[in-house]
């Protein structure tokens, strides 16, 4: 996984709140069994007519925005299913940052697992950094995940919170299940002990 | 010791290990897989040349991308579906797990075969790479959705990376009118806390109108847990889930039984417990509800009328335009004059018996006036079980197609999907922008309320047709 350290960059709006997961990569593109190829269908239903062609006014389809890494979204982002095609589509987009207000709990964690940062700030920040995303390539926002802040192209600056574990995890591009097996002798103790309390699982 | 929530019961038996800053390690009971999330986990571990650690906890099962069709056995048209289901075939059987083919009469959507085989049971944590394993929560069993990197965890570790959620309630007293069901609840208490409500924490639904369920009407109620934002919904397990268990296959049987029955039934809310946050709805107030955009949250009881985007805040206020346009409705629109051109029935919402049975009552001996209306049983079982009752005579007479079992037009991975402009009245639970075809509407009802829909040709009170 790549890591994730800082990161200066565009910055796309997207002010509509319940961004689901159907609009971030619908069903049909679900039927692939591997990971990557999804970043050109990433919202495909709102980013092309269904001749293919591009719908202008869709956000990423602007000159402007057509290389944004992160995403300034409404509330409740990510909210549907557990597809981690959502995260997946967005990375091979290149985005490597979201901020919201707040997402839905499966795609928060799946983020994490694609080298994505979530970034959950109040609405006063994110109004203030939806601004900001407004103005264009020419203004590039900067997101440090060592020190936890969130720099607009003006110099404002927002902290936010992220879960330790997932935060080292992040910066160092560790892998889960590498440290889960590290763990492997806790597990077997658990397992043999559970077996006994509960025999019938 | 200081009183518990069922929720901390649940977690406090399931810690295999937990770290200092308080990620824990939380063993799992039962991993059900399906196709669609599934084939890049297995993938990873042959990559890395893992195996699956727990085989016998592992149940996988096809569902979304099967034809429903009767003539199904000659295969999968689409390529890339058919390729899916192939890989589930390969991975169950290369990697040991339990496995139910589309062959089997017992395949279905992977949430109907677990409680249905007895996989689910009270205590147990169940997770699947799938948002609706909230559904499990019905029997006392903490139950949630997960990517599928968490997936691969699974298989690798049988553990889960997490750290513990805040403790909701959300409790429906008293009783529910008639015409009412435990869709409506549902959908009344996401109307009521919002889709985001529910993010960071376990919701436990409790009171009367809850304890009143049967199984199935409680796994409709945790199954849209999810579409409240909870990372899982629970039910206490008392003698209606217990009954519901006995003698399911994989259900312990005999001395076990009795050793289960008895931790089971330490599973409930300690009396002096804490929650977090507390939502309480009137039983009696709760009316036969639809949607009428394109959230869950956008629902309203069927007496209503289309709201005005001007009458919300915030960011909803563009949210709701965008869904009048996409819904093709007006502000002030009665909902009961909105047409309805297709009536699906199904899904892991509303794919149960129950659910047929209550389709059945309303639908007999009538005549459909839409222009398709189908039935999409949640598992062969369920099939069979209402041919033989009867009531698949029943759907047949009034003019539905009467499917096989699988996911279908829930979200239209298969050929089973709604054509542009294409409204339709679902039994489902999403009624998010194209999730039943591209550019298709969804209104969200119970499935008497898709009954009713089908006789009328418009979304209907369900309660004046009894
Ligand atoms: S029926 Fe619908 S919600 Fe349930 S598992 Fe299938 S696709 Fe998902």
């Amino acid at each position: 996984m790549d890591k994730f350290d800082k990161l200066s960059g565009i910055a796309a709006p997207m002010p509509l709140v319940n961004i689901d997961t159907d609009m971030i990569i619908p069903k049909v593109f679900l039927k692939s069994i591997a990971r990557t190829g999804f970043g050109k269908n990433l919202f495909d239903e709102m980013r092309y007519n269904r001749d293919g062609s591009e719908i202008p006014d869709f956000v990423l389809n602007q000159p402007a925005y057509r290389a944004a890494q992160i995403l300034v979204a409404g509330d409740n982002f990510g909210c549907g299913s557990s597809r981690e095609h959502a995260p997946w589509a967005i990375a091979d987009f290149g985005i490597k940052c979201v901020i919201s207000t707040s997402f839905a709990d499966i795609f928060y964690n799946n983020c994490f697992k694609n080298g994505i940062l979530p970034i959950v700030l109040p609405q006063e920040a994110v109004d203030v950094l939806m601004k900001d995303a407004e103005k264009g390539a020419n203004a590039r926002m900067e997101i440090d995940l060592e020190a936890q802040t969130v720099t607009t192209s003006e110099g404002e600056s927002f902290s936010f919170e992220v879960d330790s574990f997932k935060k080292h995890c992040l910066m160092n591009g560790l892998d889960d299940i590498d440290l889960t097996l590290e763990k492997g002798a806790a597990i077997d103790r658990f397992e043999a002990q559970a077996t006994q309390a509960r025999p019938w699982v | 010791m200081s009183p518990k929530t069922l929720y901390d019961k649940i977690w406090d038996a399931h810690v295999a290990h937990e770290s200092d800053d308080g990620t824990c390690l939380l063993y799992i009971d039962r991993h059900l897989v399906h196709e669609v999330t599934s084939p890049q986990a297995f993938e990873g571990l042959r990559m890395t040349g893992r195996k699956v650690r727990a085989p016998e906890k592992t149940i996988a099962v096809p569902d979304h991308n099967v034809p429903t069709t009767l003539d199904r056995a000659k295969g999968i048209e689409n390529e890339e579906s058919r390729i899916q289901v192939e890989a589930l075939d390969k991975n169950a059987k290369e990697f040991g797990v339990h496995y139910y083919p589309v062959s089997d009469v017992r395949q279905g959507i992977v949430h109907i075969v677990g409680p249905e085989q007895g996989w689910t049971l009270p205590g147990m944590t169940v997770v699947c790479g799938d948002s609706h394993t909230a559904t499990h929560g019905a029997f006392g069993a903490l139950a949630h959705g997960i990517g599928t990197s968490e997936v691969e965890h699974v298989l690798a570790t049988q553990t889960l990376i997490q750290k513990k959620s805040k403790n909701m309630k959300v409790e429906i007293t008293g009783k529910l009118k008639p015409g009412v069901t435990a869709k409506d609840i549902t959908l009344a208490v996401i109307g009521e806390t919002g889709t985001a409500g529910g993010t960071g924490y376990v919701i436990e639904y409790c009171g009367e109108a809850i304890r009143d369920l049967s199984m199935e009407g409680r796994m409709t109620v945790c199954n849209m847990a999810i579409e409240g934002g909870a990372r899982a919904g629970l039910i206490a397990p008392d003698e209606t889930t217990f009954q519901y268990v006995k003698g399911r296959p994989h259900a312990p049987k005999g001395a076990q039984w009795e050793a289960a029955l008895n931790w089971w039934k330490t599973l409930y809310t300690d009396e002096d417990a804490v929650f977090d946050k507390v939502v309480t709805l009137k039983g009696e107030d709760i009316q036969p509800v639809v949607t009428w955009g394109t959230s869950p949250e956008d629902v309203l009881p069927i007496t209503g009328v289309v709201p005005d985007p001007a009458s919300f805040t915030g960011g909803k206020v563009e949210a709701a335009k965008r869904s009048l346009e996409y819904m093709g409705l007006t502000p002030g629109q009665k909902l009961t004059d909105i047409e309805i051109d297709t009536v699906f029935i199904g899904s892991c919402t509303n794919g149960r018996i129950e659910d047929l049975r209550a389709a059945a009552a309303v639908l007999k001996g009538k005549k459909i006036a839409v222009k398709r209306a189908m039935i999409v049983p949640g598992s062969g079982l369920v099939r069979a079980q209402a041919e033989e009752e009867g009531l698949a005579d029943i759907f047949k007479e009034a003019g539905f197609e009467w499917r096989l079992a699988g996911c279908s037009m829930c979200l239209a991975m298969n050929p089973d999907q709604l054509s542009e402009g294409e409204r339709c009245a679902a039994t489902s639970n999403r009624n998010f922008e194209g999730r039943q075809g591209y550019k298709g509407r969804t209104h969200l009802v119970s499935p008497a309320m898709a009954a009713a829909a089908a006789i009328t040709g418009k979304l209907t009170d369900v309660r004046e047709m009894m």
